[in-house]
């Protein structure tokens, strides 16, 4: 006699270890078989955007601080390089390099997370995590050095930064180039031919390069399909075009490649770093704009190269001193578009590993 | 470096194909009307002198008399990227068709647009509130929502 069976439905969240954040999955079981899986969010709202109505240009930038909190520091370059697009206002020289630095500084901390976590999820319980927590401490040692802040930083002004860098941040800031290094070699001899995370990662929830590009993904989700898209090359901003980088990319879209991606991406970040400051001019690190900044009636729209994925700012100016409107383009809830298509018909157990390879940061899907 | 097409070379390329679609040009952009907004953006996308394949972002603005609806669009072939706009004048039912047939991307920013700013998408697969729970009043990002 044929055993009755039914679809079961599954709550994942909104208040789970895995789910890095606020979110609900709700799956459809097939026994312990995935046959349909909804994303629920919003639980973060905050309407960051029709704040942003309400406040000057400048008093913006904390908020942004809280859009993705694991990288303050590139929301906040993406807002300022919109609003300085929009009033036209020219950077310092200086401000740039140590924007480029700190930018980069932050998309190693922001991966180290997203790997660290990652693994977590893989089942490797909170070891490799302790070890990318030390790393990424030396990050918020420098940021704490140059902003008086740890998370949220709220760093970079517009027309350049909030102050200069003290006198031991580059010293401390070599050490730790030349340092990092090693340590990346020393996860990759951990990690990269370790037979559970081959098994776990390799071949599951795979994102073929066409769909990538349909759900208008972006970043290491983008880049581990094997689209080799940089904001950083095909559309420069700040001064990215002066330095060396190569742009990582992976074959098979599957999580071991969104994985190996953001590795190569910091060592890549490295390079940056160290090509800027070997050329930071001494100089201003602020232009001079007015307290009230009234840039003239339009609308710009600005995108970064964020740890995350592409980063945008839709402006619209009425000539006040508050936006009309604010846009934000959040790679992580453009990114979630795939959950579904890459999570049906794997296992309840890969789930977990393919939401953990996206990385998203709840603060900046819901707003 | 991604090569921003000026409203003016977007339009010329549009009305050689729709005539009398264009309702305005401006430096970056062209508006369209909403009822023509699909055929064009898949023209768009498939013609290959334009390819535009990625869909950068939608945002939508309330300008109290319409609320403006703009499509950001990149071709990753040509290294070029176009604002394309559409404008909807009905304040009680506002409708554009949707474009997730197109660029899937789309999905979850509709859904966001229509739970904000209340703008239906005709032809959207799943259309419900994304951020605010079902039963919610209102939609907040409108300028005259108190």
């Amino acid at each position: 006699m044929a055993l009755k069976t039914e679809p079961f439905m599954l709550n994942i969240g909104p208040v789970h270890p895995s789910t890095h954040g606020v979110f609900r999955m709700r799956a459809t079981l097939d026994g312990e078989v995935i046959v349909d899986i909804e994303p629920v969010f919003g639980y973060l709202h905050r309407g960051v955007e029709n704040l942003a109505e309400e406040r000057t240009y400048t008093g913006i930038i904390p908020l942004t601080d809280r859009l993705d909190y694991l990288a303050s520091m590139s929301n906040n370059l993406a807002y300022v390089l919109a609003v300085e697009k929009l009033a036209n206002i020219k950077v310092p020289e200086r401000a740039e390099y140590l924007r480029v630095i700190i930018a980069e500084l932050q998309r190693i901390a922001s991966h180290l997370i997203a790997v660290g976590a990652f693994l977590n999820d893989c089942g490797a319980f909170f070891t490799p995590f302790l070890y990318m927590f030390r790393e990424r401490e030396k990050i918020v040692d420098l940021f704490e050095m140059v902003s008086g802040q740890r998370l949220l930083y709220n760093y970079m002004r517009i027309g350049g930064l909030s102050q200069d860098i003290p006198p031991e941040f580059l010293p401390a800031l070599e050490k730790f180039v030349e340092q990092m290094p090693d340590f990346i070699d020393e996860y990759d001899r951990l990690l990269a031919k370790n037979e559970i995370l081959l098994a776990r990662a390799k071949g599951v929830g795979i994102l073929p390069q066409e769909m990538a590009i349909d759900i208008c993904a972006s970043g290491p989700v983008l880049r581990a399909s094997g689209v080799q898209w940089d904001i950083r090359r095909a559309d420069p901003y700040s001064i990215y075009d002066r330095f060396e980088f190569d742009i990582p990319t992976g074959n098979a879209g599957d999580c071991y490649d969104r994985y190996r991606v953001r590795i190569e991406e910091m060592r890549q970040s490295l390079r940056i770093i160290k090509q800027a400051t070997k050329q930071i001019p001494p100089g201003e690190i602020q232009a001079e704009v007015p307290h009230l900044i009234r840039p003239p009636a339009g609308e710009a729209y600005a995108h970064i190269e964020a740890p995350k994925g592409e980063l945008g700012f839709y402006l619209v100016s009425d000539n006040s001193i508050a936006p009309y409107r604010c846009h934000v383009r959040a790679p992580s809830l453009i990114n979630l578009t795939a959950l579904r298509e890459i999570m049906v018909g794997w296992k309840i157990q890969d789930a977990i590993i393919i939401f953990g390879s996206i990385d998203i940061t709840m603060g900046e899907v819901d707003r | 470096m991604t090569v921003s097409l000026a409203g003016p070379e977007i339009a010329k390329q549009i009305a050689e194909r729709f005539p009398e679609i264009i309702s305005e040009i401006s430096d970056q952009a062209v508006v369209v009307k909403s009822k023509s907004l699909f055929e064009v953006a898949e023209y768009l996308k498939s013609s290959p002198e334009l390819s535009c394949d990625y869909l950068n972002y939608i945002a939508a603005t309330d300008y109290y008399d319409y609320f403006e609806i703009v499509y950001q669009l990149t071709s990753r072939k040509h290294n070029h990227s176009l604002m394309l706009k559409t404008r909807c004048y009905d304040r009680s039912q506002p409708a554009v068709p949707s474009v997730v047939s197109l660029w899937r991307g789309a999905d979850f920013q509709e859904r966001e647009i229509y739970d904000l700013m209340g703008i239906t998408f005709t032809g959207h697969p799943n259309l419900k509130r994304i951020f605010l729970w079902e039963g919610f009043e209102g939609y907040p990002l409108r300028k005259d929502y108190l």
